[in-house]
């Protein structure tokens, strides 16, 4: 039987609206997939788009930044200045490449658990029908220190 | 023509600037950037169709150096770097004292002469032969063919490509990068103290020339141009490697300017576009 690919998601969620709102998730005992793991920053503004890169890099098959919605910013206007950059950095992904199957973006308030667990749901399932990320994992493989346990690291 | 030397020597004896940044032909004979601090340094300067260096790249180094006004001749498309920097604020306009030529393009390769198929491309699509403002003008500007764009036609076909078939084409291009970083020096706008490529705790882009931490370096020096290139294409000019690197920072200036009918170094007095925002910035890609 074929394996079924279970795709890495690494979610970027500040602190005060999107992790509140996966916390309620949590509390209220919804049921989601196990394939997103939460980065807790403290506001979507602090997402520098290197973090989306470096999470490629560490092996991601798919990137979700999720914060409060326009108007409810902790910082008051943290996610207007994300969102301006997450339309250029979006379009900049594009023309390389990465499209937007890979890098999601949502807003999710503390109060919306349930909305929080189905667009996890549906970026794992998108990033499980694009399949792994395969260009990066090639990249990543080309620089792999082999280790060895008992002799430390070794040359190849 | 004398007239950008008299220009230069008579501000530097009025002391209108403490020195020029400016061009002069090498003992190789190539036109080179030369910052002239007297004016008798001043009979070497000349401007030509040689003169491809964006002399705004110099100014970071010369912050709070002294008392009195920095010269630097500029051409139409060097000014929007000036501009550029002013509404960053790395530099005041009172600080300077700009001497504009006009220009009739400038060659692709230095190592040939001036003609219709060594013109650079953003000679093409250059807006103002004459810089817009000045504090005294210089040089005559003389008709010259346009080049063939081909760079938009190589931008029409990357996107018609499938991204998987533009991943492959980007992950071909930045392999061949080195590292040398001469795209970051030679830019203009990339002025950090500390670029990104130096920090190291943590280090954020793997500084060995390997294919992934090339990738990661030219995505993020590509991010941060977007919407601040002014478009001199220094970057290419000085890449050895030959990799198209004005095709990212252009498609960056074209989604800056549809999305949010932006361009920089076009205005002193708008303010830049990444550091404000509006609250009807576009969302439709937003869940
Ligand atoms: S990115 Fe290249 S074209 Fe743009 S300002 Fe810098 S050197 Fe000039
Ligand atoms: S690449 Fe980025 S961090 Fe480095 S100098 Fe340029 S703008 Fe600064
Ligand atoms: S100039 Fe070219 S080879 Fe050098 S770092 Fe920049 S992209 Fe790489």
């Amino acid at each position: 039987m074929e394996e079924k690919f279970e795709p890495k998601i690494v979610a970027f969620v500040c602190n005060w609206c999107t992790y509140t709102g996966a916390d309620l998730a949590g509390t209220s005992r919804l049921k989601q997939e196990a394939n997103a793991r939460l980065i807790r920053v403290p506001c979507t503004g602090r997402i520098d788009p290197v973090f989306i890169i470096k999470a490629f890099e560490n092996g991601a098959d798919g990137v979700l930044i999720s914060g409060c919605h326009p108007g409810d910013c902790h910082y008051n206007a943290g996610n207007f200045h994300a969102r301006r950059r997450w339309i250029l950095f979006k379009n900049l992904l594009d023309f390389i490449g990465i499209d937007s199957s890979r890098l999601h973006f949502s807003w999710v308030s503390a109060s919306e658990g349930k909305k929080w667990v189905d667009i996890v749901d549906d970026v794992i399932d998108t990033v499980r029908a694009k399949g792994p990320f395969k260009q990066y994992k090639k990249m990543n493989k080309e620089i792999e220190i082999p280790v060895d346990v008992e002799e430390g690291v070794s040359a190849k | 023509m004398n007239e950008l030397k008299q220009i230069c020597k008579e501000a530097l004896t009025e002391k209108k600037a403490r020195f020029i940044i400016a061009y002069r032909e090498d003992k190789n004979k190539k036109t080179k950037p030369f910052i002239a601090r007297t004016p008798e340094d001043a009979e070497q300067i000349i401007f030509n169709h040689q003169a491809v260096n964006n002399l705004a790249v110099y100014f970071p180094r010369f912050k709070n150096s002294g008392e009195g006004k920095i010269g630097i001749v500029v051409k139409s498309c060097d000014l929007k770097a000036v501009t550029a920097l002013i509404q960053e604020n790395q530099i005041k306009r009172d600080d300077l004292f700009i001497i504009g030529v006009n220009c009739s393009g400038v060659v692709r390769d230095t190592t040939m002469e001036f003609s219709n198929d060594n013109t650079q491309i953003k000679c093409k699509y250059c807006q103002a032969k004459t810089p817009p403002y000045y504090d005294e003008l210089a040089e005559e500007s003389k008709e010259f063919e346009m080049p063939d764009d081909d760079q938009a036609e190589l931008m029409a076909r990357i996107e018609k490509m499938s991204s998987d078939e533009r991943l492959e084409f980007w992950s071909a291009e930045f392999e061949k990068c080195i590292k040398c970083y001469a795209c970051r020096q030679v830019c203009p706008m990339c002025y950090c103290e500390k670029c990104i490529v130096e920090k190291s705790e943590p280090q954020w882009i793997d500084t060995s020339s390997t294919a992934r931490g090339n990738f990661s370096w030219n995505i993020i020096r590509a991010f941060h141009m977007a919407g601040r290139c002014i478009g001199c294409h220094e970057c290419e000019r000085a890449c050895p490697m030959d990799i198209p690197l004005t095709l990212l920072t252009r498609k960056m200036g074209m989604v800056a300017s549809s999305e949010f009918g932006y361009r920089h170094g076009m205005s002193l007095t708008e303010p830049a576009l990444i550091g404000t925002y509006s609250t009807s910035d576009k969302e439709d890609f937003i869940k």
